[in-house]
């Protein structure tokens, strides 16, 4: 792991109308790390990524990927400096098929300019069939697919085009638990590949088997970001539910004052 | 959560054994939807056969019933892109009827003083410059909707009020007559209809392109080693849509030219007419022609380029379009005004059938049109519809005004039909996504 972050965004601030959604928060995120960003519905943490990911316009702070100020006005900039996300919607078109969407934005062209159609679901059997080898429904719209398979060709999407930095919002939400578990296996070979991981989820022991860094937020603000080695779910939970933030993880502006 | 969930049957309901007919549909990939228009529109034709005592399926009739459903279908296939994206456009009428008085002016006040009166580039100028005041206008309306975000709606129902009194602006309300005669043959009639040869060689053209799409189409899923048709499936398929030319190119060429006309005819030419008249087949009519090239264009569009992918992703998801990092806002402008271009085309057409350009040109097509587009299967929730669907609406629509036309209804009697119809379509429509979906 070399000594600058892949990703490091600094002082982030972002508000809607009076609310202040993102409230000065410091994150960064390494080559081959998984970093859970924790808190409740409502702190903050998809707005954080969604600024990341280029959906929000951030009111204040500086991304910086590989040590290089960034300007992430829009999501084709983010993509270009390799951030891929899965949102917690999915954000999918629904009526057409899981080669249009895994290629929206990026679609491979023939020589004469068109769209290249065989090509592009070629492409995605590939991709689908390592993923999810059951997936057949190639030709059907993805509002016919099941919750599973959609987010199968949402994650497929996210990697398929070689993500340095990968944004996964809540991404086992709608899974059962033989999904869940192909997910899991699958952020442990990405991160093998050198992959950055932002992680965000519900489930605490998700983020225990999976994530090496935890950054928790409350209201808005960073409570605090520990290594998963040196807390226990107990004090994450603390941090969380309190903004407390435990001698072992390092305090934000967000931590409890008289946390002691 | 239960552990059925990786194993789900989905569609385990729909999965009955398919019946003979069943088959067949899956084996082509027949659209069940288009089909159903297909049925509408014979027992149309069928029920006003009939009920107006043998006149409708007469090759006069069919012709004229094409000539005058082009106009409409050519602004019904930009309609659809519209409303796929979420947005509609009530401002085509009056768009095209002040381009139409822009056109007529120029060509019959403005050009003649430049170039001389009746010059063959005339049609082309005063073609070239109504696309471009309809791609302005078009920009203008998508650049507010787009970037400053006012609703569509709002947009093209001030550009409703705006344009229609900009047409009668143009001349203070005086109609511009006649047209260049060369712009004439956009809008029909016989001299603007390509005759039997020409007819039969677009028919065979057509048919070979058929051949050529279903053979290219198998060679590419073999390519990529997809599922393929049985071969007797893309031989039924074939068979019918080069049939289908083929019947409508005959029927055009059963329609003669007027006996008086093709008599005069032939006294300039020095032919010596025999004495039951001189048989001169109209053929395909240019509007026709430009109505159909229009719709292979737009498909093209639609189902062949980045842009018409974008089209339907935004009429799906309009954010995750966004997110995926589609440039929606343009996309959205730039639908606008492919829609004012179409319009201009549109007002060519039926400012040269008319042979004169008057204010009130265009007026209540805005409502044609999107009945077209939603009588053909353009969903108004968004991310649904298809050009060819539309431009069968524009013919559904076409067919009974002129159905009742011919049977004498009154003026009012027709306007409550056609307007009880596009409910009763709607609604069946809905029914029948509710049922497959």
């Amino acid at each position: 792991m070399s000594d600058t972050p892949l990703v490091e965004m600094r002082d982030m601030s972002i508000a809607f109308g009076g609310n202040h959604a993102v409230d000065n928060v410091s994150v960064d995120l390494f080559s081959g790390e998984v970093v859970a960003l924790l808190g409740h519905n409502g702190a903050g943490k998809s707005t954080l990524i969604k600024i990341l990911s280029g959906a929000y316009r951030r009111d204040a702070g500086e991304i910086y990927v590989d040590g290089e100020l960034t300007h992430i006005d829009n999501p084709r900039d983010a993509k270009r400096y390799g951030i891929e996300t899965i949102y917690q919607t999915l954000a999918l078109a629904d009526n057409v098929d899981a080669a249009a969407n895994l290629f929206l934005g990026r679609e491979l062209r023939t020589k004469w300019g068109t769209l290249d159609d065989v090509a592009m679901e070629a492409a995605c059997r590939e991709v689908m069939g390592r993923l999810n080898p059951n997936f057949q429904r190639f030709k059907d719209p993805v509002a016919a697919l099941s919750g599973g398979q959609r987010q199968s060709v949402a994650i497929a999407r996210a990697i398929h085009f070689n993500a340095r930095i990968l944004i996964m919002d809540e991404p086992t939400a709608a899974l059962g638990p033989q999904e869940t578990e192909q997910v899991a296996d699958l952020i442990k070979k990405l991160k093998a590949e050198g992959i950055g991981i932002f992680l965000i989820s519900h489930d605490i022991h998700d983020v225990f088997d999976l994530a090496d860094r935890m950054s928790v937020m409350k209201n808005g603000r960073l409570v605090g970001t520990a290594r998963t080695v040196d807390v226990t779910e107990d004090e994450v939970l603390g941090m969380i539910i309190l903004g407390k933030c435990p001698p072992g993880a390092i305090p934000g502006p967000g931590a409890l004052s008289e946390a002691a | 959560m239960t552990d059925h969930t990786a194993s789900a049957p989905v569609s385990g309901a729909r999965e009955i054994t398919p019946g003979p007919i069943g088959r067949f549909l899956e084996a082509t990939e027949i659209d069940t939807r288009m089909l159903g228009m297909i049925g509408a529109l014979a027992v149309i034709w069928i029920g006003f056969h009939i009920a107006s005592g043998g006149v409708f399926l007469t090759p006069r009739n069919l012709w004229n019933l094409s000539v005058q459903t082009a106009s409409i279908a050519v602004m019904s296939t930009g309609m659809v892109l519209v409303i796929v994206t979420r947005n509609i456009d009530l401002s085509v009428g009056s768009v095209l009827g002040v381009i139409g008085m822009l056109m007529g002016v120029f060509q019959a006040e403005f050009l003649p003083g430049l170039i001389g009166f009746d010059h063959g580039a005339t049609w082309l100028l005063a073609l070239a410059f109504g696309i471009l005041v309809g791609a302005a206008i078009g920009a203008l309306h998508g650049y507010v909707i787009a970037y400053l975000g006012v609703p569509a709606f709002i947009v093209t129902l001030g550009g409703l009020l705006v344009w229609r009194g900009a047409a009668w602006w143009v001349t203070s309300g005086r109609t511009v007559a006649p047209m260049d005669s060369t712009f004439r043959l956009i809008g029909g009639g016989t001299e603007g209809s390509i005759g039997a040869a020409a007819s039969w060689g677009v028919g065979l053209v057509t048919c070979a392109a058929i051949i050529v799409m279903l053979v290219n189409g198998r060679r590419q899923r073999r390519r990529f080693k997809f599922p393929l048709r049985p071969l007797w499936a893309e031989g039924v398929l074939g068979s019918i849509g080069c049939g289908f030319v083929l019947a409508a190119i005959w029927i055009a060429n059963s329609y003669p030219w007027p006996k008086r006309i093709a008599a005069r005819y032939a006294e300039a030419q020095g032919i010596e007419a025999p004495p039951e008249g001189l048989f001169i087949s109209h053929g395909l009519a240019i509007p026709v022609l430009i109505a159909i090239a229009v719709g292979v264009v737009m498909t093209f569009i639609a189902t062949r380029t980045r842009f018409g992918r974008y089209v339907f992703a935004i009429g799906g998801n309009p954010e995750a379009a966004d997110l995926a990092g589609v440039n929606t806002k343009r996309v959205k402008m730039m639908i606008f005004m492919l829609m004012g271009v179409l319009c201009a085309i549109a007002s060519a057409i039926s400012t040269a059938r008319l042979n004169a350009a008057t204010n009130a040109q265009g007026t209540l097509d805005e409502l044609f049109t999107i009945a077209a587009a939603v009588i053909g299967g353009t969903s108004l929730s968004g991310g649904v519809g298809t050009i060819a669907g539309a431009m069968l609406g524009a013919l559904v629509m076409q067919s009974l005004q002129s159905g009742m036309v011919l049977m004498g209804l009154d003026t009012p009697l027709q306007t409550i039909v056609v307007g009880a119809v596009l409910v009763l379509a709607v609604w069946l429509d809905i029914v029948y996504r509710r049922k497959t979906a």
